[in-house]
């Protein structure tokens, strides 16, 4: 298939502006651009068909099964693209005085309380754009609050091996090292392990809870009180949320901060990699130093108060993804009380009733119920039979079925992880089920078979060492 | 599973040739680069460098992962190869020719086994 | 209740039994039993769609949309061709994930591969990441780009946006690298100051085109003082502008960021935005976030795929340079789709328009005593004097459905774009004249 870049044909334009109703100006030509503006030229039905094609050419929730885990890909409601569509959502600047913008502001403010409910947080900042930037805000809260406390000892960060890479990550962009501890065979914390780590040094640890395996991590309170007792502070990775929202408040199990995947857990689309938002809730005792303008409501309206020294600044430009969090409000209000907790009781079971059946031929690194993911692992399968959970993920391809995540977490080998959301319907996880175990089969008959996989999809394999050795990241014109 | 018999190798699987009294020149051994895979980018130090024993000097990268490769012995860099940062296939192709860094005043020299004793430790790792 | 479940109750009971359970509580009995919520939470009770629409149209209501806006100062309003909103409401585009299966996903890598394309081209560039969250973390992460063993502040224009400028001090404090302010000068960045504050320590320098008060900087003067010194050069640029601007590739800065609502994005209260970057040769490998290459299949097929993924988190884990996971993909294709449409002479008259009008506004303002408060070239932004107190002067424009300049400390910012008439600045004029009665 051709790129625009190609497609494009001299002289070919669309007319979008009217003339100039004013005198053209042009300004001296030191300030101006001397390089020819290469960009394609096109009719709108160039266009149109270009990205038509491009759209069979991609795999959304709308086109079949999505169990990645870890990912949350539940069905992204349209009444939500409805309400974001709002021409007074859409229209609005952001810097308009603050009475104009009642609306905005209010939900922003709604969003804040009712997400302050379901995490049993005291208050929350819609501003970072997404999980990684969610993180990193809070961590940034914990440098704060230790610098508040003129501690200049908290340097380190506790970090579970069995944890997202934009954990560590996240925790040296904040200015502190990591200290790796090994999770036990079940993929949860050892408690004697993080005794030892902790000390005088630990600023904080971070926790997903349930775990990367989908397990709910039991030990919980005492884990987080073995970290305040030594004086540091605990985050909680709101990406395994939902397994328990609604039902387990991360407020109640210890959790000093949390980061929200509102593209995850809330339902707003994943957009083909974003736009997210990574909604950040924390207690009061770190409210003061979170990113500025938090939004307060007064007898007089809703208002932007930008009245906090200690705040830690900004993380972005203007109020984050607005957009994003009125698509997740949205979604709260539909579901409300009672569909939230009902959510999540669906999704745990959807995951274990998909993980009884897929337990026939795979094995499944999880013993007993899971939470709303869980962790197959192909290492037997690729020693003896030199098939891996690569071969299992594209040969999933040929059958419109998104494969599960893969390679992760990192503590199981030949990892496959598994989420298929509340929103699948049983047949759709019997459907699913009869085809993993097919693919199974038909690759411990014939393993030569299965590396030639995907086979019906617009490219085979592409060359990755290629791709990485001479990269090749524009078209040349 | 290729070993040079003039060479000496470490745990980490890296090769050292001794140059002269105090400078060595290391690489990656044939078993690491097969573990490895295809490497696609090498990141070196630079000359005038220090580097310690056991510890990490450089990194490989293959498509999905990467990997530290650790100094067999603490000195001060004396060459880097450049050609690695175009062609780290080459570390694939042809790893005892391609050598990574040159150590000089070298101290902490970690204990080095022979051919024999590398070709028994690969196979106990396998 | 909004529903979204598939299974009905008795399929559920059907599938515990199948499982072994005989109750939905059965699936947290791994969880302490005294942190399950006894009573239920404290928000309200779901909703049907259609009273959803109808609360969530009520709150849209509560903003004021003004029909005509003066106002820029970090977020336009442009026209958006239709068709761009077409493409990009797209039911795939809209729910696929981040494109890990290149497979399956050609389709959102090519879209990111022509982005990155149209951003080298935009910005004059060698290769562009396929977007980070927005302009002013754009900007943060290549002040971290530039820091070496040797070299870790980051020198800021105090003419930047002050959005940016916080967002730069946040990363920079999380980091423990300084960062200064190079200070303004007749609204635009001190180039002698600059100088004089360029050290050994400097590892780079952030300068915006056009400044915040939409004048035009020397940036290839700026450019040579900070290479002579040894750091390297941010340029924050206005990507609508670069239609027509000297681009950051002529004037060799090192790195190339920028907000790119202004290319179809909605003002949306402020996001979602596009954070662009685009750097030159040796720097490439210092790109945050991901990047798509182009690469064949074992049939020889041209395929798109994320490439240089050991840079990032999900490998490098504490050794990565930056935590960011995903980009804003959705955004990204908004403005490879408006560039599409607009062409390169849409472009260029888009920006060309917005320059013009906002110069007849300007002129139009010197003419009732509104003047300039700096001197030199502008693009399409410029900061007056106000003959009244801001504040009255805005409330009697609200009232006539203009959203005005934006008030500073010491005058106003006016923003005129393609899609302000003639007749709305004229219309302008007048009302401004009628507050001084």
């Amino acid at each position: 298939m051709q790129l625009l870049f190609e497609k494009s044909v001299k002289g070919r334009k669309s007319s979008i502006l009217p003339p100039c109703d004013v005198e053209q100006v042009t300004l001296p030509g030191s300030c101006l651009r001397e390089q020819e503006l290469r960009l394609p030229e096109l009719s709108e039905n160039d266009v149109s068909r270009h990205y038509s094609a491009l759209e069979r050419r991609t795999h959304g929730v709308n086109n079949g099964f999505y169990p990645l885990g870890s990912c949350t890909m539940k069905y992204n409601p349209r009444i939500n693209e409805a309400a974001a569509s709002m021409p007074g959502y859409t229209e609005i600047h952001p810097l308009q005085p603050e009475h104009t913008v009642q609306g905005c502001l209010e939900v922003l403010y709604l969003a804040e309380k009712y997400l302050g409910e379901i995490t049993g947080m005291d208050a929350m900042t819609f501003q970072p754009a997404a999980g990684a930037h969610g993180e990193l805000t809070c961590i940034m809260l914990f440098k704060r609050y230790h610098e508040a406390r003129g501690d200049q000892n908290r340097t380190k960060i506790i970090v579970p091996d069995s944890a997202h890479g934009t954990n560590p990550a996240t925790a040296v962009m904040a200015g502190f090292k990591v200290v790796n501890i090994t999770s036990g065979a079940d993929g949860c914390l050892d408690l004697d392990k993080l005794r030892a780590a902790v000390g005088e040094d630990t600023a904080g640890l971070m926790l997903t809870n349930p775990n990367t395996l989908g397990i709910f991590e039991k030990d919980i309170l005492e884990i987080t009180k073995i970290v305040h007792d030594a004086g540091g502070l605990v985050f909680y990775d709101g990406a395994n949320l939902n397994a328990i929202m609604g039902v387990i408040r991360p407020g109640d199990m210890g959790f000093d901060c949390v980061h929200l995947n509102l593209h995850k857990t809330f339902s707003t689309p994943h957009g083909g990699g974003g736009p997210g938002s990574g909604a950040v809730g924390c207690k009061s005792f770190l409210a003061p130093y979170l990113p500025k303008p938090q939004i307060v409501k007064t007898a007089e309206g809703y208002i932007e108060n930008y009245n906090y020294p200690e705040s830690i600044g900004k993380v972005k430009a203007f109020n984050g993804n607005f957009l994003v969090t009125l698509k997740a409000l949205t979604y709260i209000v539909s579901l409300g009380r009672k569909g939230i907790p009902a959510s999540a009781a669906n999704a745990v079971l959807n995951a274990n009733y998909l993980m009884k059946r897929l337990s026939s031929c795979y094995q499944v690194v999880n013993t007993g119920i899971c939470m709303h993911e869980f962790v197959l692992t192909m290492e037997q399968e690729a020693k003896e039979k030199h098939v891996t959970a690569n071969d299992i993920a594209k040969a999933l391809l040929d059958n419109n079925i998104h494969p599960p995540t893969v390679y992760f977490p990192l503590i199981v080998p030949e990892a496959l992880m598994v989420e298929p959301t509340e929103t699948e319907s049983k047949e759709t996880l019997d459907e699913a089920a009869d085809v993993f175990i097919s693919i199974y089969n038909q690759a411990m008959e014939n393993p030569e078979g299965i590396h030639k996989k995907p086979e019906k999809t617009a490219v085979g394999r592409p060359d990755e060492v290629a791709a990485a050795r001479n990269p090749v990241l524009r078209y040349q014109i | 599973m290729n070993i040079l018999r003039n060479l000496r190798y470490t745990k980490s699987h890296e090769w050292v040739e001794i140059l002269e009294d105090s400078k060595i020149r290391t690489g990656l051994t044939d078993f690491a680069q097969h573990a490895l895979g295809s490497l696609v980018f090498v990141n070196l130090p630079e000359e005038g460098d220090e580097v310690t024993a056991g510890e990490s000097y450089a990194d490989v990268e293959s498509v999905k992962a990467v990997s530290d490769v650790n100094a067999p012995a603490s000195g001060v860099v004396s060459a880097v190869n450049e050609e690695l940062l175009d062609a780290p296939e080459k570390l694939n192709e042809d790893p005892y020719g391609s050598w990574m860094i040159e150590i000089s005043e070298v101290s902490d020299l970690e204990e080095l086994m022979d051919a024999d004793e590398y070709e028994a430790f690969c196979r106990e790792e396998e | 209740m909004g529903n979204y479940l598939s299974s009905t109750a008795k399929q559920r009971q059907g599938m515990l039994s199948e499982i072994g359970l005989t109750s939905m509580d059965e699936l947290y009995a791994g969880a302490p039993a005294h942190l399950l919520i006894k009573d239920s939470l404290e928000l309200p009770d779901g909703k049907p769609e259609m009273a959803v629409r109808e609360e969530m149209q009520k709150r849209a209501d509560m903003n004021k949309i003004f029909p005509v806006i003066f106002r820029g100062a970090g977020a336009y309003r442009h026209y958006i061709p239709a068709i761009v909103d077409t493409v990009v409401s797209k039911e795939t585009f809209l729910t696929s994930y981040t494109p890990y299966q290149a497979e399956i996903a050609q389709g959102i890598l090519q879209s990111i591969f022509e982005y990155q394309t149209m951003i080298c081209e935009l910005t004059g560039m060698d290769v562009s990441n396929a977007s980070v969250y927005d302009g002013a973390t754009a900007a943060a992460e290549a002040a971290a780009m530039c820091r070496d063993r040797k070299r870790g502040k980051t020198l800021v224009s105090a003419a930047a946006h002050p959005d940016v400028i916080e967002t730069i001090r946040t990363y920079c404090w999380a980091m423990d690298c300084e960062m200064e302010l190079v200070p303004v000068k007749n609204g635009k960045t001190d180039l002698f100051a600059l100088n004089e504050m360029l050290d050994d320590k400097t590892a780079g320098v952030y300068l915006a085109q056009p400044n915040y008060f939409g004048l035009i900087e020397d940036a290839k003067k700026a450019g040579e003082i900070i290479h002579q010194k040894g750091a390297k050069f941010i340029m924050g640029v206005n990507p609508l502008a670069m239609a027509v601007l000297k681009t950051p590739g002529e004037c060799r800065a090192d790195i190339a960021v920028g907000e790119g609502q202004p290319l179809g994005m909605h003002l949306g209260f402020g996001g979602p935005y596009l954070g662009f970057m685009a750097t030159v040769g040796d720097m490439t490998r210092k790109l945050p976030g991901r990047i798509v290459g182009e690469t064949k299949d074992a049939a020889g097929n041209r395929a798109y795929v994320l490439t240089l993924q050991a840079r990032e988190q999900h490998i490098r884990r504490e050794k990565a340079s930056s935590n960011i996971c995903s980009n804003q993909a959705l955004c990204a294709m908004t403005a490879a789709v408006y560039m599409a449409v607009m062409g390169p002479e849409g472009m260029q008259e888009a920006a060309g328009q917005s320059m013009s009008k906002a110069h007849y506004l300007a002129a139009r303002l010197t003419e009732i005593g509104y003047t300039r408060i700096h001197e030199g070239e502008f693009f399409h932004e410029f900061v007056t004097s106000s003959r009244v107190p801001a504040g009255r002067l805005m409330k009697h424009l609200e009232m006539n459905g203009i959203l005005g300049g934006l008030p500073l400390e010491d005058g106003i910012l006016w923003c005129a774009t393609e899609m302000n008439r003639k007749e709305d600045i004229d219309r302008l004029i007048e009302l401004i004249r009628e507050v001084e009665i």
